[in-house]
């Protein structure tokens, strides 16, 4: 910026503002780790996002200026993002019959009805 | 904060240049947003998608970071401890989310250094409204309750978008907001009923902001055949006349229950229709301040491009934390 174009802003006319191009390098900003919070304890560690870090214990800082600057926390994990395994997107078929495994929930198994039947059966006698 | 103000392409024609793409998978992806599922980074997804999205993720986030700057000069002169322990958390949240956004482009296929490349060069825009100065206390103020107000309007809408990972970083940015928005309200309020030279210096910045704020939420759209097609994959969740009349709706009331008003004659609601009118805002200046020649556009490209040299030093140093000092041999 040229002199006659001094900003109003005292702070910012004291930076020596640089001139010309200004070019951040590939990976300057490092990798991904994903970040896990617990709210409580008893609860368990939840997916809240990620963050940029050189390593493990800055990824801690960075989570925890990033995801727990307010509401409540009792804990958090970092976990490098190409540590995580994950099934293909593409794939989530595999799991649409789930929810017809009708015998592996507790709701399939009625038998008031019958235990009813055989009650009024037994006082005919 | 700042996620108004779609801006698009200088060159229309990029815009909608569309690429080939398999009619199945399209019909298959279209059903799927039509059902309310979201879409999810290894998704299948076309091309024009994929770029608006990173787009105006990337716009977003680095109106994030840019919007950060007129009000961060501002905590050293804050009045009172109150207000500046609010401009503080306020100030850390917006930078905590342009690197929410950061990360959601990311997932699309853009690395972050390639995002800062882009803003530092001036190929990739930001909010408008940034480019404009904070002469006083007042302008902070109006831009803590009203451009986080407009904010608000078009980020709610967003994040009930089709895309997982930016939903789910606006769900986070518009509980945050709740707040900026009120301590903005609060620190308007309390100007606007204050001395009468409080009175009129608020009056002064709401005056110096409005055509920045009838400017935030872009040019009308709604003919537009390209916001058509966004707006039907849910990259675009309303049009811009229609966020800022809703933006209008709310808060003009608000500005004029404290005796502030628009330095506009023209500013009224159409009680047949339900819209707000307003005078012309010169769309040519909006254009103008897009290109780079608003009156702070080179000053925040700058105090930019002076905090990434001033800081690589530190990310040098994280990078290799770990060489271990060694005692001379002989």
């Amino acid at each position: 910026m040229s002199d006659s174009n001094k900003s109003l802003d005292p702070r910012i006319a004291r930076l020596e503002l640089p001139q010309g191009e200004s070019i951040v390098k590939p990976d300057e900003y490092w990798g991904t780790f994903e970040v896990f919070l617990q709210e409580k304890r008893g609860k368990f560690h939840q997916h809240v996002g990620s963050v940029h870090a050189p390593e493990q214990e800055m990824a801690l800082v960075f989570a925890k200026e990033q995801y727990a600057r307010r509401g409540k926390c009792v804990n958090m994990w970092v976990v490098k993002t190409t540590d995580i395994f994950a099934f293909q997107l593409a794939d989530e078929d595999m799991f649409a019959t789930t929810p017809d495994k009708q015998h592996r929930e507790a709701g399939m198994y009625k038998v008031r009805d019958r235990i009813q039947a055989y009650q009024e059966r037994e006082k005919k006698i | 904060m700042y996620g108004g103000g779609f801006i698009p392409d200088e060159n229309p024609k990029k815009q909608t240049e569309t690429v080939a793409e398999d009619s199945a998978l399209l019909a298959e992806f279209q059903a799927r947003i039509d059902r309310g599922e979201k879409i999810e980074p290894h998704d299948w997804m076309p091309a024009m998608y994929r770029k608006q999205l990173i787009r105006m993720i990337e716009q977003h986030a680095h109106s994030e970071i840019i919007g950060a700057l007129p009000e961060g000069t501002w905590i050293t002169r804050a009045p009172g401890f109150r207000r500046k322990m609010a401009l503080i958390a306020k100030v850390q949240d917006e930078i905590g989310h342009g690197h929410l956004l950061y990360t959601a482009a990311e997932t699309l296929g853009k690395p972050r250094e390639q995002m800062i490349n882009d803003l530092l060069s001036g190929k990739s825009k930001y909010s408008n409204v940034f480019n404009y100065p904070a002469i006083t206390w007042a302008d902070v103020t109006v831009i803590g309750f009203l451009i986080d107000a407009a904010a608000i309007v078009n980020q709610l809408a967003n994040s009930k978008g089709s895309y997982g990972p930016y939903c789910r970083a606006l769900e986070r940015i518009c509980a945050e907001e709740a707040f900026h928005l009120k301590q903005g309200h609060d620190a308007f309020v309390y100007l606007a009923t204050g001395t009468p030279q409080q009175h009129e210096m608020l009056q002064a910045a709401v005056n110096r902001w409005y055509k920045p704020i009838i400017h935030f939420f872009g040019p009308s759209d709604k003919e537009s055949v390209h916001s058509e097609q966004l707006m039907r994959w849910k990259v675009k969740m309303a049009s811009n006349d229609d966020m800022r009349n809703q933006f209008l709706d709310m808060y003009v009331p608000k500005v004029r229950e404290v005796g502030i008003d628009f330095p506009d004659p023209n500013l009224k609601k159409d009680p047949e229709t339900g819209k707000w009118n307003f005078s012309d805002p010169d769309w040519d200046e909006f254009y103008e301040v897009i290109k780079g020649n608003g009156p702070c556009n080179a000053e925040r490209l700058a105090v930019r491009k002076w905090a990434e040299e001033k800081g690589r030093w530190v990310r040098q140093a994280l990078a290799t934390p770990y060489t271990k000092s060694t005692v001379p041999l002989a």
